[in-house]
């Protein structure tokens, strides 16, 4: 990933709220029309979306709390932030 | 143990305001027999229902109709729900939503808007909803809705009559900055199941709409989610209706009837509780309509014995009663069900039909 790459913000995409869901004692990703349960990486990653982090403070953070070198963190983001576009979960 | 153990709450409400609606689809979701104004519930039953479903464990509620935004108190019930912290969604054919209507539910905290399509050919398109310039109406009120700062989906229900525009109405989610755009094939049953001579599509015309879809679905990856739902007369094996009856939705009609589907009031065996009489809880745990079809013990075989009977719960049990004459039996949508090859045959012969009139939606008077 660029460096350029990493001053976008990722923010949860319209009409998508992260909600933690007592009755199933777990976090959701409500959407339109949709309920999503994250996976825990989707879901540590949609927490750190709030629309002020941008991409190279989330993989800061990712990499202190992991523990692990920042590159190898940097390309799982990638490959997750994608798959939350794609599904329209996330916007940059 | 309770019997209860290990029950999930639903997922979500489906609250059918009102049946009243400006637009006379002629496969539309709603019974046959129709409810009036006089017999819809209250603003203040509603909203017991809603602090019900959120309690119960409910994310989203499912503003529907007839037409939702003929309830004036539309948007109090909104500001309930959101205050009770449920996902809001609106269904609607935005007939006779105005701009001032639009900022309004905005304002009362409205999560997303769901605005039907009936086709992009604007004579077809007041020919299918029996009304006049409504392709043009929609186009306005879509555009207000995006102008809120509302995520659109556009529900373009497809059938015979406006397949071949298909590649049309994905160009004009697009264009109309939808995030979502649900290409649902008619589903047959009430109305639709009355029209169904002119609304099947054939084979052929179902293979080339799924071709469409998985190419838009490519070529559009990250601006527009295409939901697709196919006709299952010419399926292999029967999707899981509502997701298995009585495991993720509660259908509330417009006089407070608690149904496992919305269409399950075609099985005239089973009785329905009413929200003024019992709680959301108590129907969703106990409720004799609930729980008749929940799980896998009902199940007669092939269901009984199939590896998929926790994947698709014996499919849809309106249809076996429609189709196979009885709820009980596996839904013919099921090649192994033996009135499959007749429900194929059905298809076949109504995709060939020469009909293209319609039976109207419209509303009359019920029986009591």
């Amino acid at each position: 990933m660029s460096a350029d790459e990493e001053t976008m913000i990722p923010r949860l995409a319209q009409g998508v709220r992260l909600k933690f869901d007592a009755a199933r004692d777990g976090w959701v990703v409500l959407a339109p029309e949709r309920i999503i349960v994250p996976e825990e990486t989707a879901l540590e990653i949609l927490r750190k979306c709030d629309g002020k982090r941008n991409l190279a403070a989330i993989i800061d953070e990712l990499a202190s709390e992991y523990d692990a070198p920042r590159d190898v963190i940097a390309d799982d983001v990638h490959t997750l932030m994608s798959e939350l576009i794609a599904k329209g979960l996330l916007r940059s | 143990m309770s019997a209860l153990a290990g029950l999930a709450p639903p997922l979500a409400v489906l609250a059918e305001l009102t049946h009243r609606c400006p637009l006379q689809c002629p496969y539309c979701s709603n019974p046959l027999e129709l409810v009036g104004k006089e017999r819809e519930l209250s603003t203040d039953v509603w909203k017991r229902v809603i602090d019900e479903a959120a309690a119960l464990g409910a994310l989203q509620i499912h503003f529907s109709g007839g037409e939702p935004t003929v309830r004036r108190d539309l948007e109090d019930l909104i500001r309930h729900a959101r205050a009770a912290d449920l996902y809001t969604n609106l269904i609607t054919s935005g007939i006779g939503v105005d701009e001032a209507r639009v900022k309004s539910l905005a304002e009362a905290g409205l999560d997303h808007i769901q605005l039907s399509l009936q086709d992009t050919d604007a004579l077809s398109a007041d020919r299918i909803a029996g009304t006049r310039n409504s392709l043009q109406k929609k186009l306005a009120v879509a555009g207000w809705i995006r102008a809120a700062g509302f995520p659109l989906t556009l529900n373009a229900v497809v059938h015979r009559q406006n397949l071949e525009r298909l590649e049309a109405m994905i160009e004009l989610a697009v264009e109309l900055g939808a995030q979502r755009l649900e290409v649902a094939h008619v589903q047959y049953y009430g109305w639709a199941l009355t029209n169904r001579a002119a609304l099947m599509p054939s084979r052929a015309q179902l293979d080339r709409a799924t071709e469409i879809v998985e190419q838009a679905r490519r070529t559009l990856t990250g601006r527009l989610i295409i939901d697709y739902v196919v006709p299952d007369y010419y399926a292999q094996r029967p999707k899981a209706c509502m997701g298995g009856w009585g495991r993720r939705f509660i259908n509330i009609t417009p006089e407070g009837r608690a149904l496992p589907c919305h269409a399950a009031e075609t099985i005239e065996t089973l009785h329905f509780d009413n929200v003024v009489d019992r709680s959301l809880a108590e129907i969703w745990n106990q409720s004799s309509a609930f729980t008749r079809f929940r799980g896998t013990a009902w199940m007669p075989e092939p269901c009984r014995s199939c590896d998929r009977r926790e994947t698709d719960w014996g499919g849809c049990r309106c249809q076996a009663l429609a189709l196979a004459g009885d709820a009980e039996l596996t839904d013919p949508a099921c090649a192994l069900s033996p009135h499959h090859d007749a429900m194929r045959a059905m298809a076949e012969a109504d995709a060939a039909s020469s009909e293209t009139e319609f039976t109207y939606r419209r509303l009359k008077a019920r029986a009591t």
